[in-house]
Parts: structure tokens; C-alpha cells; sequence
């Protein structure tokens, strides 16, 4: 990192920080809120699907299962923060456990299967756990949006940080090698299997902790909410339109996402889901690098011009 | 006890005719194309829509209107496939397949909530004048328009099945499934055939969808379960055999009407039938990813 790209960040974290403090806006707080849930939970699907190249269609079990089992946690008097550790933990398990058989099966058959498994989640939940899981009324007397709005913000952080070190390690080599080229990464003695389970791993991690945090946040929901696909399919999205792989990327995919939806919401509820599909089937076929790749050929071309 | 198991077979059966049919097509573009049309669930929720709407309208028979549902999904086939599938033919194997399911998604994502704005999220389904008959064997009903609906499905089943081993086109495919740059070599136009059982299975989810909209209920949501349960019947069945894979359909149906039907008698949820095709198909792809039927080199 360059000095003007500290600068940057220092700032931007310094107006993170104080945000609460000047806005008091109720709205405002919750928007804020979710562009940093979708940051987290777009972030947290990058590490497997952008960084392993293995598209993940089952991330809202990770999600969900977080949430469900820090707000049983939480509920039963733990300190928010073991619970919500312990929520992300039980995710890792959960990918550890699925990540060996389907992993087995290349490409597709990974995707088709984590799907089929946030499915079969979703249908469970929703049976087992039919009534809405509301904050105790005591609690609510003292709820308070600032400090979901801090839990959110330092869950974004350490998704982000983590993706960082992680993409600038010796991880890092190793899983773009896998994702290259998967047979010539193994030939040179790169274990594919040990890498994309460290990246299912914390991918699982880090999607379960943001569940976490949304158990923390959120009133009152049905426990199936935070199983449904969409969670999924918002994270793909976001990954792929912001520039998959990438640790930017998931970032200005979520900002725009919550912004455009909150901008569109207004006049035609579900209208961005439409803009947003358009979106992405021109990423796929023309863009694969997203904004990101857009923002790389502007800045090329101006350092050209410079010189 | 016994009579009302049974009862929940034969309805098993009949849902199964058309989880095979719906699978058939989105086998055959897999197979020939090695496309992944995640979006064929979506599909078959149009051809639902098409025949629910010429029945609203202009009271069209939703049996005579199949003609005019899988024309419809033709040219919805031929559209899509030429704006954004057309551009993977040449891609690699895996980048394929890969690309493929992101687009799928995408389309899927465009129609489902292009129907939620025209069509409302209301469930429908198409009542005719006789859609309540039944008729009765050694004790078990069975609904008109169900049966008629397995008839269809096995009718076009058949002659899918011939088509693909009697006609030259049918040949044709053929070959391009068993290796597709020798047959270009042998002069088949690949992209004709693509785009032939592109559209072919996209017709095949609209006849399903409209035979869904009669025997049972629609809705803009309903294409994600349809594709999924497609999946699970093609991977079941095994890969590239039209016959296994409606066999697998059937299997389907049948282990969801039995899991309902022992889950009610225990007392649990009848929603747990959605998830037994989905564990099964976990299974199946742990220790058999060739499918029940299909052979190893599959």
C-alpha cells in the first residue's frame, strides 16, 4: 500500500467511526447497518467463490446457522460475543463436515450441492423453529441501534483485514494457483483439498460471525429468514458486480446494492432485483472484474496519459 | 391404512411424471450442450403462466393451448440462447458449465421477478369443468387431468426418445454429445444443434409448467424448487439417458409421497418431503455420482 492509499483509508475509517456520533438518524443508522452486513457477508462468500473459484450456492446456511445458534445463546444469557463466536464456529463445523465429500466432485457438483444444503436447512429451520424469535421485552426497553451499528462495523473490518493478509499470504498464492489450475497446482505439491477447505473454512467463519451480528441486530424474526437463498444470491451478486476475488470488490458491490435498492425501493419495491440480474449477466459475459476492472483500465489509461 | 398409502403412491406417480418431464429437458440440453440452465425452473413457471393466462382470457382449453405453450417457450428459448448462451459454445468444459450457472441465475433472477410485477405473487391454477373428476380403481382415486397429464409426459418422452434414435437430426445430437469437435468434423453444424436442444428443453419445462398449472398450482416463486428437483431427478437418473432420467422423476415422486405420508403419520411436518429428494440426491452424488442407472463412463 502507497501513502495516498493509507491516507485514504485512515480517513474513511476515522468517518466510520464518528458516524454514529453525528448521525442520529434512525434510517439513516439502518442503512448504514445493512450496507455493512452485506460488506461482511458479500466479503465472507469472496474468500471461497472469488479467491478458490468455487461458487458457493449454500452461503445462507453459514449465515443462518449463526444466527441461530448465537441467538440461542445470547437468549439464554451468554455474553453476546462467546455466542456469536461460537455461532461462527459451528458454521466452520458444518462446512468442515460438507466441504470433504463435496469437494470430491469438481465445479458444478460443489455448487449444486451447497445449494441442495441450505435447502434442506431452510425447509428444517422452518419446521422445527415455526415462531418468531423476538428480543425480550426487558432487553428492548434498553435496545439501542449504536452498538449493532459498532458490532457491524468491527465484523466488516476483520472480514475485510483477514481477506486482505490472507490474499497477500503464502494462502494466497497457494489458492489462486488452485483456482488457475487446479492439476498443475497439485503437481507442484500444492494440496487443492487442504487449500479450498481453508477457504470453505473461513468463508463459513466469517459468514456465520456476520450471522451472528444480525441475531444481535434484528427485533424479531423467523429463524428461516436467515436461511433463504437470497442471502446467498445478494452476496454472489454483489462479489461478482463489485469485482469477484478482489478485496474491494464485495465492498463497492454492497454499497451499491443497499443504495440502488433503497433508491428503487421508493418507487418500485423488488425492482432492483431486475436491474441487478441485468447487471450481473453483463459481468459475466463482458466485465469479469466488475468496477473493479472498469476502475483498473481508467487508471491505466491515466498513468499512461501522465507519463 | 394400507389404501391411503397407496392413495399417496399413485399421486406420487403423478407428480413424478412431470418431475421426469421437467428433468428430461434440462438433461438433454446438459447433455448435448453441457450448458447448466439453472433458469429451466423459471422456464417452466412461464409455461404455466402462458396456459393459465390463454385459459383466463379466451377460456383456451389448457390441454389444446399446450401447442401455443411450447411455442412460446421456443422462441423464449431461442432468444435467450442467442443473446447469452450462443457466446459459451466455444468455452472450455468446466468454464462452461461455470458460466452457464451464473447466467442461468441471472436469467432466473429477471424472470421471476418480472413475473412478481405482472403477475402478482398470488398462486393460480387453471380450473376447468372437469378438473375436479375422478375416477375410481379397486378403491383408489385417480384425478382426470393428473393422469392425463403422465399420459402426455410419457408420450412426449417416447418420442423425444425416438426422435434421438430414428431421425438424422436426432443422430446428430447424438454425436455431438459422444464428442463434439468430431462431429463438426463430420459436418454438423454445432451450433444448430445447440441451439435445437436449447430450445427443445426449454419446451419441455413449458409443457410441464402448463401441465403443472392444471394437476396443481403456479407461482413467480415457484422455478427455484422446479430446477432443483430437476437437478436432483438428472443426477439420479444419471446423465444422458432420456429413459433413466424419467424413471428418476418417478423415483422422486414416489420417495417424497411416501416420506409425506409416513412424516404426517408420525406427526411431523408435511414440508419434510421437500427435503428427502434433496438429502437423496446429496447421497447420491457422494457415493454414486454416476446416478442409479447411469453407467460409469456415463
Amino acid at each position: 500500500m502507497n501513502k495516498i492509499q493509507i491516507t485514504i483509508i485512515v480517513i474513511l475509517l476515522a468517518a466510520l467511526l464518528a458516524f454514529p456520533q453525528f448521525i442520529t438518524s434512525e434510517s439513516v443508522l439502518n442503512l448504514a447497518v445493512y450496507v455493512l452486513l452485506y460488506v461482511s457477508i458479500a466479503s465472507s462468500w469472496n474468500v471461497l467463490g472469488g479467491f478458490a473459484g468455487q461458487t458457493n450456492l449454500g452461503h445462507a446456511a453459514f449465515f443462518g446457522v449463526g444466527a441461530l445458534v448465537t441467538r440461542m445463546l445470547w437468549f439464554a444469557g451468554w455474553n453476546i460475543f462467546a455466542s456469536m463466536v461460537i455461532g461462527a464456529l459451528v458454521a466452520v463445523v458444518l462446512a468442515l463436515i460438507i466441504g470433504v465429500p463435496a469437494f470430491r466432485l469438481r465445479g458444478v457438483y460443489f455448487a449444486i450441492g451447497t445449494l441442495a444444503l441450505s435447502q434442506i436447512l431452510l425447509i428444517t429451520v422452518g419446521n422445527t423453529f415455526s415462531t418468531i424469535s423476538s428480543i425480550p421485552t426487558e432487553d428492548l426497553k434498553v435496545y439501542s441501534l449504536v452498538p449493532r451499528y459498532y458490532m457491524f462495523l468491527g465484523v466488516a473490518l476483520l472480514t475485510i483485514v483477514t481477506a486482505y493478509v490472507l490474499l497477500n499470504s503464502r494462502f494466497g498464492l497457494g489458492i489462486t494457483a488452485v483456482r488457475e489450475e487446479e492439476d498443475a497446482a497439485e503437481s507442484l505439491g500444492v494440496s487443492a483439498l487442504k487449500y479450498k477447505m481453508l477457504a470453505f473454512g473461513i468463508s463459513a467463519f466469517f459468514g456465520g460471525l456476520t450471522g451472528g451480528a444480525f441475531a444481535f441486530y434484528h427485533v424479531g424474526y423467523y429463524p428461516q429468514l436467515t436461511f433463504g437463498p437470497e442471502w446467498t444470491f445478494d452476496s454472489m451478486m454483489m462479489a461478482y458486480i463489485g469485482g469477484v476475488g478482489t478485496i474491494v470488490g464485495p465492498v463497492i458491490g454492497a454499497v451499491f446494492f443497499v443504495v440502488l435498492r433503497e433508491f428503487l425501493a421508493l418507487r418500485f419495491a423488488e425492482f432492483h432485483l431486475i436491474i441487478f440480474g441485468v447487471l450481473f449477466i453483463l459481468v459475466v459475459l463482458f466485465l469479469p472484474d466488475g468496477f473493479m476492472g472498469i476502475w483498473e483500465k481508467i487508471r491505466k489509461r491515466l498513468l499512461r496519459r501522465s507519463k | 391404512m394400507l389404501e391411503a398409502f397407496a392413495q399417496n403412491l399413485v399421486y406420487g406417480v403423478l407428480i413424478g411424471a412431470l418431475y421426469g418431464l421437467a428433468a428430461v429437458g434440462l438433461s438433454l440440453v446438459f447433455g448435448v450442450t453441457k450448458f447448466l440452465n439453472v433458469a429451466h425452473g423459471e422456464f417452466l413457471m412461464v409455461g404455466g403462466y402462458a396456459s393459465f393466462w390463454l385459459f383466463t382470457l379466451w377460456q383456451v382449453d389448457p390441454f389444446v393451448s399446450l401447442p401455443a405453450a411450447i411455442v412460446s417457450l421456443l422462441v423464449l428459448g431461442a432468444v435467450f440462447y442467442q443473446a447469452l448462451f450462443s457466446r459459451m459454445v466455444k468455452l472450455t468444459e468446466g468454464v462452461k458449465i461455470q458460466n452457464t450457472l451464473l447466467i442461468g441465475f441471472g436469467v432466473s433472477l429477471i424472470l421471476q421477478n418480472l413475473a412478481l410485477k405482472l403477475w402478482t405473487a398470488d398462486t393460480r391454477s387453471i380450473t376447468t369443468a372437469y378438473s375436479g373428476q375422478v375416477f375410481n380403481f379397486l378403491g383408489i382415486r385417480f384425478p382426470l387431468v393428473r393422469v392425463a397429464s403422465l399420459l402426455i409426459a410419457l408420450v412426449l418422452v417416447i418420442a423425444l426418445q425416438l426422435f434421438l434414435r430414428r431421425t438424422y437430426t436426432g443422430k446428430a445430437l447424438r454425436a455431438t454429445v459422444e464428442n463434439w469437435e468430431a462431429a463438426t468434423l463430420m459436418g454438423i453444424d454445432i451450433h444448430r444443434v445447440y441451439l435445437l436442444s436449447f430450445v427443445m428443453g426449454a419446451a419441455l419445462a413449458g409443457v410441464a409448467g402448463a401441465l403443472v398449472g392444471v394437476g396443481y398450482s403456479i407461482e413467480p416463486g415457484m422455478g427455484m424448487s422446479w430446477t432443483l428437483k430437476s437437478l436432483v431427478v438428472m443426477v439420479l437418473g444419471g446423465l444422458g439417458s432420456i429413459t433413466g432420467t424419467f424413471v428418476g422423476g418417478i423415483i422422486l415422486g414416489l420417495t417424497e409421497s411416501a416420506t409425506g405420508f409416513i412424516a404426517l403419520m408420525a406427526g411431523g411436518g408435511l414440508t419434510y418431503k421437500e427435503v428427502v429428494g434433496l438429502v437423496l440426491f446429496l447421497l447420491v452424488l457422494v457415493f454414486r455420482p454416476e446416478g442409479l442407472f447411469g453407467s460409469k463412463e456415463g
